[in-house]
């Protein structure tokens, strides 16, 4: 049961992620990451990370792609990448470039985690993660706020028109 | 259950779909797009990797990757904004101005 869903999820993660990179229409490359990044998030829930779910659904599939669909209608007035490629067969060459990079990633990290499953993890409840962050992590996690700040700022500026 | 490896697999051919995606698009905001893929297949083996070695650390890197990330296309964002602003086109082959 847990196989079944386990790799209907991956069937519609996969899907979705050649889906993104494949069609012409970047509206719908977004549309097909928010399906993508939902997926991970049902993933995270099987390996029992709530907290982590629930954040990705927030943070990136909420807050970051609000941002793309805006910032996609904003820039874009209709069709996108029209005309011929003048470096189409450069292009063609990262097909089978990425084919041996998954094949390298494979067999570099996937290889050595076969085997059973180890002993079940705790729970990624948001209690556990919270204590976690407030204690062990609580320097980094101030540095985040700090990064959010100047990542504000940073934009503020980018964006004020000069006159 | 689902052994481990198996999400990272997974993990690693999401990655790769999304190294392809950086080099075969021209638009820059698939491009980022396609950054966002990597970066959350990178998400994924951090979970899976946690949860064997049965501790929550993984899950709280994860956490600071989504706040980085989230900074990140704020960032990003702009700049193609601001580039699209100046240029009025919106082609990755077009920005070679600091290519040497």
């Amino acid at each position: 049961m847990a196989h079944v869903a386990f790799f209907a999820i991956a069937a519609i993660a996969v899907a979705s992620a050649l889906g993104l990179i494949l069609r012409p229409n970047a509206i719908h490359g977004a549309l097909f990451l928010v399906v993508n990044l939902g997926s991970v998030a049902a993933l995270y829930l099987t390996l029992g990370a709530e907290f982590l779910a629930a954040a990705q659904v927030i943070v990136y599939a909420g807050a970051i792609m609000v941002l793309f669909v805006f910032a996609i209608m904003v820039l874009i007035p209709g069709k996108e990448e029209t005309g011929p490629d003048p470096r189409r067969g450069a292009r063609l060459v990262a097909v089978p470039v990425g084919a041996l990079l998954l094949l390298l990633l494979v067999i570099a990290v996937g290889g050595r985690w076969s085997g059973p499953r180890g002993p079940a993890g705790p729970s990624g409840s948001a209690g556990a993660v919270g204590r976690l962050l407030f204690t062990n992590y609580l320097f980094p996690f101030e540095l985040t706020s700090v990064l959010l700040l100047a990542a504000m700022v940073g934009v503020l500026l980018l964006a004020r028109r000069r006159a | 259950m689902v052994p481990e490896s198996y999400y990272v697999v997974l993990s690693a051919v999401l990655f790769s779909i999304g190294v392809v995606g950086v080099v075969i698009r021209r638009n820059p905001l698939v491009i980022f797009m396609s950054i966002e893929l990597m970066l959350n297949a990178a998400n994924l083996a951090l979970v899976a990797f946690g949860q064997r070695f049965g501790n929550l650390d993984g899950q709280a890197v994860v956490f600071f990757v989504m706040a980085v990330a989230a900074a990140e296309v704020a960032v990003g964002l702009a700049i193609i904004v601001t580039i699209f602003r100046v240029r009025r086109r919106l082609s990755v082959d077009d920005l070679s101005i600091m290519r040497w």
